[in-house]
């Protein structure tokens, strides 16, 4: 089948039939990445929630959970993942409570900010009106802090994908195994296959979290903003 | 309402997501050890294509002999997989017998085959880790420079570095630096001092390989049974001294995911895995750019073993 | 707790502060490799983003591309451009660049478009030609979001700049990959912190450099106009 000995670095950019023998890989890849993305920001969001809480009810833990924060996430998430190896080992735990973390920082800031942004006068006259707090918390603050707090989960599904494919220097990495598979063996085609899977991947979430803000807020949309 | 459908259907989604994790089958997201009454393996590997080959060939003649197999391929360096391995993350490895004394015991001083696995065997049953019978195969560390190199500065015994060894600049894994039969091997056995640099790259991956044709390093840690050494027509420089004790190529596994089943099936192929054969089959890979899992099962039915 | 006292002897043992692989010399290519991958996308960005938002044109397009930009992950450009060019720094430039340019688009545009129009319409009304409105009037009001997104790319850049190790460059992630490699926790704990410090580093320095180059005038308008831009984003 091959003709003469090639150079080692490959001059060939995609080869087609590899795609073709490793759908099953590709596919379970693609799967691997939805699944731990989807688990992260889900997590993100459950955990966040509670923290948002207490930082709107105490204001002076806000600055203090923003900075704490804020320090976590400039710690490189390559590095994150080694640190928790020696404790959580090759399972999909590591990768899940760094993923987690990273969503976590996102969420928090842009609940906080999407509930604190909330007009007091709404407040005021929901709390008029008779509303309980929880009541008034889940059918007016939250509704209306929706927008921004969308957009938090906007930002923190698509940096999630990408760190994702980081996750595969820890064996879970969905569809940066590609990246890897293509290194090792000095071969463009996986390389290519992983870049334009996960960049699709990227965009059709972020498409996909437009048309649930939009079905969310259907007011939004009337206002024309 | 609206509102009410979409946040459910959103939740909805949420719940078939978290379903789907835990609930598994033989997707990614699973890792362990099963209990179920067919033999099931973990085959891992390290992250350089021969092991990839080899990974294969196990899996695929354990699936012949009916064994339920995952694979979990090109996972790091043994300072990665082997703990996995410990772990029961994964339950075979494709190892060398040599290098994996080393690691377990750097203090080591066995050199022949015998001694080895010998002096293997017990460290690996305090982990309840078993080496099944090593092939003949031998893949070693080696030393490569390129051809002109060689000539500029009269190479071809490793002993031959210790004069010039301040002008060059050396290239390998991270762990070559610590590793016993890395840079300090070099020190204590040949009294090579310091090189010029060390540069991190991998084992005689593709990282190491093109800083070597570049010229960004002089020297390279390379696998004495990779392809592109000829390919390229560089020079293996000889150990004149012992520094390496054997390294055959051998399967090492929890012991109590090795059932008579999966013994039988690897040691089956492993008696008719030689240096030559192993050679050939990476060259298939680095040079020819070949997918390892076709290369494997190829010669695998080529030597009807599948 | 004697992980901690490990990584302070990490941090303070002299070998780590000279030669070739010590820390000196691995910030600086840290730093190296982000200065000129974020000069690059600022000369690529800058002039898109302006322009567009002069215009006032191709908005949805400039902003949906460099969305599209942020999706692509750098860890798989990285080896994909070794894969093709081989060893040195190419692959890493061609990456961090790329990471670096969609928040200096989107900002850039973004900011052009925040002028208020009977701001521009008083300055064209006073005799300015489009250029002149360009330079003195929307750039000096664009500033505070440009600078806010070269502050969000140079920070991401110098977080990311760690992946230049993984093809075997040098800067700060050297300690992570090598650490990670030798096994050696302080090794890796060291290199974490560096570049969390680098990169707060970077935040703070540029933050002072921002209140330099905006007009005190202008600052306080940013901060309002700042929110009000996120939640138009968001919608």
């Amino acid at each position: 089948m091959t003709d003469g000995p090639p150079t080692v670095l490959a001059a060939e950019l995609i080869r087609w039939s590899w795609i073709g023998d490793h759908l099953d890989d590709i596919r379970d890849d693609l799967l691997q990445h939805l699944q731990l993305t989807g688990l992260a920001v889900l997590f993100g969001m459950l955990l966040a929630f509670p923290l948002a809480l207490a930082a709107i009810r105490w204001p002076r833990l806000y600055a203090p959970i923003l900075g704490f924060t804020g320090v976590l996430f400039t710690i490189p998430s390559l590095a994150l993942f080694i640190l928790l190896i020696p404790f959580t080992g090759l399972k999909i735990w590591t990768a899940l409570i760094g993923l987690t973390i990273y969503t976590l920082l996102i969420l928090v800031r842009n609940m906080v900010e999407g509930l604190r942004g909330v007009d007091r006068d709404v407040r005021e006259a929901a709390q008029a009106m008779g509303y309980t707090p929880a009541r008034q918390l889940f059918r007016v603050e939250l509704p209306l802090a929706l927008p921004v707090i969308m957009a938090g989960v906007r930002i923190a599904t698509v940096t999630t994908i990408g760190l994702v494919t980081v996750t595969a220097l820890i064996g879970w990495g969905g569809l940066g195994q590609l990246f890897l598979d293509g290194f090792t063996l000095n071969f463009p085609t996986p390389l290519i296959v992983g870049v334009v899977l996960s960049a699709l991947l990227a965009f059709a979430a972020d498409l996909l979290l437009v048309g649930v803000q939009r079905g969310l807020t259907p007011w939004a949309r009337d206002r024309g903003s | 309402m609206r509102r009410i459908r979409l946040g459910s259907a959103a939740a909805a989604v949420c719940l078939a997501l978290l379903l789907a994790a835990c609930g598994g089958g033989d997707d990614a997201l699973q890792g362990g050890t099963q209990p179920s009454d067919k033999s099931s393996v973990i085959v891992g590997s390290t992250n350089f294509p021969e092991q990839l080959i080899l990974a294969q060939m196990y899996a695929a003649v354990l699936e012949k002999a009916g064994v339920d197999v995952t694979t979990r391929l090109n996972l790091g360096n043994r300072e990665v997989v082997f703990p996995a391995l410990e772990k029961g993350e994964i339950q075979l490895l494709p190892e060398y017998n040599g290098s994996v004394l080393s690691f377990l015991d750097p203090k080591a001083t066995a050199t022949t085959s015998e001694e080895v696995n010998t002096a293997l065997a017990p460290l690996l049953q305090a982990k309840n880790l078993v080496a099944l019978q090593q092939s003949p195969a031998e893949d070693k560390d080696g030393w490569a420079v390129t051809k002109e190199t060689a000539a500029k500065y009269n190479l071809q015994k490793i002993g031959d570095l210790k004069p010039v060894a301040g002008q060059l600049v050396v290239g390998g894994p991270p762990e070559l630096k610590t590793r016993p039969a890395g840079l300090p091997g070099l020190k204590n056995v040949y009294g090579i001092p310091d090189f010029k640099e060390f540069k991190a790259l991998d084992a005689g991956g593709p990282l190491t390989v093109s800083a070597l044709k570049k010229g960004d390093i002089d020297v390279g840690r390379v696998f004495t049974t990779q392809g592109v050494i000829a390919a390229e027509g560089w020079v293996l420089l000889e150990e004149d001294k012992p520094l390496e004790p054997a390294q055959n190529v051998v399967p090492i596994g929890r012991t109590d995911a090795m059932t008579d089943q999966v013994k039988n099936a690897l040691n089956a192929l492993s008696g008719k895995i030689t240096t030559e054969e192993l050679t050939k089959l990476n060259a298939q890979v680095d040079v020819d750019k070949k997918d390892p899992e076709q290369v494997a099962r190829d010669w695998l039915t080529q030597q009807g073993l599948i | 707790m004697d992980v901690l006292s490990d990584l302070i002897r990490w941090l303070t043992a002299p070998e780590q502060w000279s030669g070739p692989s010590g820390i000196p010399v691995r910030t600086l290519q840290h730093i190296w490799y982000s200065l000129l991958a974020v000069a690059m996308a600022v000369a690529v960005a800058l002039p898109i983003g302006v322009v567009f938002g002069h215009i006032g044109r191709g908005g949805l397009l400039v902003i949906n591309v460099s969305n599209l930009g942020r999706a692509l992950p750098s860890l798989g450009i990285i080896i994909l451009v070794f894969t093709l060019v081989g060893f040195g720094v190419v692959p890493v430039l061609v990456a961090l660049t790329a990471l670096a340019i969609p928040p200096i688009v989107t900002n850039s545009y973004v900011g052009m478009r925040s002028v208020d129009r009977d701001v521009r319409e008083a300055a064209e009304g006073m005799g300015m030609t489009g250029w002149q409105v360009l330079w003195k009037v929307e750039l000096p009001v664009a500033m505070p979001l440009i600078m806010a997104g070269v502050r969000t790319s140079t920070v991401q850049v110098v977080a990311t700049a760690t992946l230049a190790a993984f093809v075997g460059l040098g800067g700060l992630g050297r300690y992570l990959i090598d650490g990670f490699a030798q096994r050696d926790l302080p090794q890796v704990l060291g290199g974490a912190v560096l570049v969390a410090v680098l990169s707060l580093l970077t935040e703070l320095v540029l933050g002072r450099v921002q209140t330099l180059v905006v007009s005190k005038g202008l600052a306080e308008r940013s901060a309002a106009a700042a929110v009000g831009a996120k939640v138009q984003k968001a919608a």
